[in-house]
């Protein structure tokens, strides 16, 4: 999956997570935890998807790696790059 | 057959647990002994007309488009929509005690005015009070476990206040006589008075029937009429359980909503695991009107009453306790359509063993006394409905044993939470009403946690870890 598939892919995420927020509008450099005000349970949430979905496996110590959008494709481009768009 | 996990209990903690981990692709079964779901916030039929076991109304409301708070999260976590709940605010409670009546409705600017307006000399100490419930985080332990009496009594001065304020709280979540910890105290003011009350005009089947129906949806499965007998136990973990029929089921995790004593009694506890039973339960009487009872000047969602000087908060010694009780009128939300029914309910604190010992004359008697009794006494704080009952209905704390299994009808478990959820076997669970969380979002939330912490993030042991380490991001 190429990086802006990798987004796509955690918008879809995120939209399913919080099925009213319209995460067209989220932006790319400012943390998830205060644009939509998710909590631990809800990244926990972002990291079983990612394995439920594409079996990426997130060590605990790599949450902080989540912290926005762009941080977050960042982290999973290598750990996803040989995957094929769902 | 063998599951990933095995639920004891379709109650609203169970559905949803189990929702969480069909989500997550668990094999997961809901043991449930009723004939039909719900448990404690349950619904039914009689002569042809529909009523909810349980429900006033839902806590912890808050608006559309709000990202915090429990509501929020276990719309979330559930992968629910608002709408899927379709909840209408309430139109306007009161607290009222001798003397003095105090409005909320879901704006808290309300009640703090009302609390300066009645107690001007508590001004300072209610707005102490309210900013120390806003702070307090379930992680402080320490300030979780103390006397949430002792407390207020540091702010507030005037023993009326602090009973009106205990009251609706009490009634509607403290499994503790006289007094309640600080960390429930905090979660049931805020989900009372800073978030808010609501219903679904469909009433409690709306949110039961969502719940299954996504449960299985997601591929989970539904076992009525299959009460957990026993738990079989091999080397500290539960290796299968008995159903009443004799036949046995295996899940490699157990998570149980009947309750902590109750889930001990299955797998024979050490006697030091299970706490003593709650002993506080209810009698509940429902009047269908001829009419809607704002017509009648019955215009309040809910109204908590006590005509005494001070508040008691425990065991009855007799059947009831009729100084002090919760009228809820299910009419006066803010529905789009009105009810097609006039309705008021009233909870009365009661007494279980005085219930449990009449015969079955001495009970018919009993429940319609009581609901005479009730009535009259709420009547008193509401305009009298009653020559407008057209039809009614009565369940008492055996009621509440019988269809849910809980130790002496008790509404809200035993006072003795078991917060982690875990137990002296590996594998079994607690959640629900005993793990710490009631009423009916409480629950679910409490659902949600103990599936996420206890079977889907098992890999990690340390729940604080990851709240630390979320913390940074
Ligand atoms: C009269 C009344 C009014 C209430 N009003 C409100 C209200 O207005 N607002 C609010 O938020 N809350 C209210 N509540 C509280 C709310 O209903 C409960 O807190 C909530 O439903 C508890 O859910 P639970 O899943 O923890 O437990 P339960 O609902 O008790 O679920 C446990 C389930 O386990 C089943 N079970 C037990 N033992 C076994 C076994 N051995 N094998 C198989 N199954 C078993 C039971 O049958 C039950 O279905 C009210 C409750 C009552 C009784």
């Amino acid at each position: 999956m190429s990086p802006p598939e990798i987004k796509e892919a955690i918008l879809d995420i995120l939209e399913s997570i919080a099925p009213d927020e319209d995460v067209t509008n989220v932006k790319d450099d400012v943390p998830l935890r205060e644009q939509l005000e998710l909590d631990s349970m809800d990244f926990l949430d972002i990291v079983m998807e990612l394995r439920k979905r594409y079996r990426v496996q997130i060590p605990e110590d790599d949450y902080v790696q989540l912290a926005t959008i762009n941080s977050t494709v960042e982290y999973l481009a290598p750990l996803m790059k040989d995957l094929q768009k769902a | 057959m063998s599951y990933d996990a095995v639920i004891i209990g379709a109650g609203l903690s169970g559905l949803a647990a189990g929702i969480r981990l069909a989500y997550y692709g668990k094999r997961v079964c809901i043991l449930e002994r009723h004939t039909t779901i719900g448990g404690l916030n349950s619904f039914y039929r009689l002569a042809g007309r529909q009523f909810d076991v349980g429900l006033h109304a839902m806590t912890n409301f808050t608006p559309k488009g709000t990202r915090k708070g429990p509501l929020a999260r276990i719309l979330r976590q559930l992968r629910f929509r608002w709408e899927d709940l379709a909840l209408s605010p309430q139109v306007g409670s009161q607290i009222a005690f001798p003397g003095v009546g105090l409005s909320f409705t879901n704006d808290f600017e309300l009640f703090r005015s009302q609390v300066h307006e009645h107690f001007p000399a508590e001004k300072d100490g209610f707005e102490k009070l309210a900013s120390a419930v806003i702070d307090y985080s379930d992680l402080n332990e320490p300030v979780a476990a103390q006397s949430a009496r002792a407390m207020v009594a540091g702010w507030i001065k005037d023993p009326l206040l602090v009973d009106m304020i205990f009251c609706p709280l009490q009634f509607y979540g403290s499994a503790r006589e006289h007094d309640m910890d600080f960390g429930q105290f905090s979660v049931m003011f805020r989900s009372i008075f800073l978030e808010g009350l609501a219903r679904p005009w469909a009433g409690v089947r709306l949110i039961l029937k969502n719940l299954v129906r996504r449960f299985k949806l997601l591929g989970g499965e539904l076992r009525l009429r299959a009460g957990v007998r026993q738990m079989v136990t091999e080397q500290g973990r539960v290796a299968r359980l008995v159903l009443d029929d004799g036949s046995s089921i295996e899940g490699q995790n157990v998570l149980s909503s009947a309750g902590l004593v109750e889930t001990m009694r299955m797998c024979g506890g050490p006697s030091g695991e299970a706490p003593e039973s709650g002993q506080l339960s209810f009698v509940e009487t429902l009047s269908v009107l001829d009419e809607q009872p704002s017509t009648l000047g019955c215009d309040r969602t809910i109204i908590f009453y006590n005509d005494s000087d001070r508040f008691h908060w425990h065991r009855p010694e007799e059947l009831i306790d009729v100084r002090s009780g919760v009228i809820c009128c299910p009419n006066n939300f803010e529905y789009e359509q009105p009810l097609g029914e006039g309705m008021v309910r009233i909870t009365a604190l009661a007494n279980y063993d005085a219930w449990r010992k009449l015969s079955p004359e001495e009970y018919r008697a009993a429940k319609q006394a009581a609901y005479e009794q009730i009535n009259a006494s709420a009547v008193r704080f509401v305009p009298d409905y009653r020559s407008r009952v057209i039809a009614d209905d009565t369940f008492t704390p055996t009621t509440i044993k019988r269809f849910t299994g809980h130790d002496n009808g008790a509404v809200y478990g035993t006072p003795q939470k078991r917060r982690s959820g875990t137990t002296h076997l590996k594998n079994l669970f607690i959640c629900g009403t005993d793990q710490g969380l009631v009423g009916i979002v409480g629950t679910m939330v409490s659902g949600i946690l103990m599936a996420n912490r206890h079977v889907l993030e098992t890999s990690r042991e340390d729940e604080a870890e990851i709240i630390a380490a979320s913390a940074e991001i």
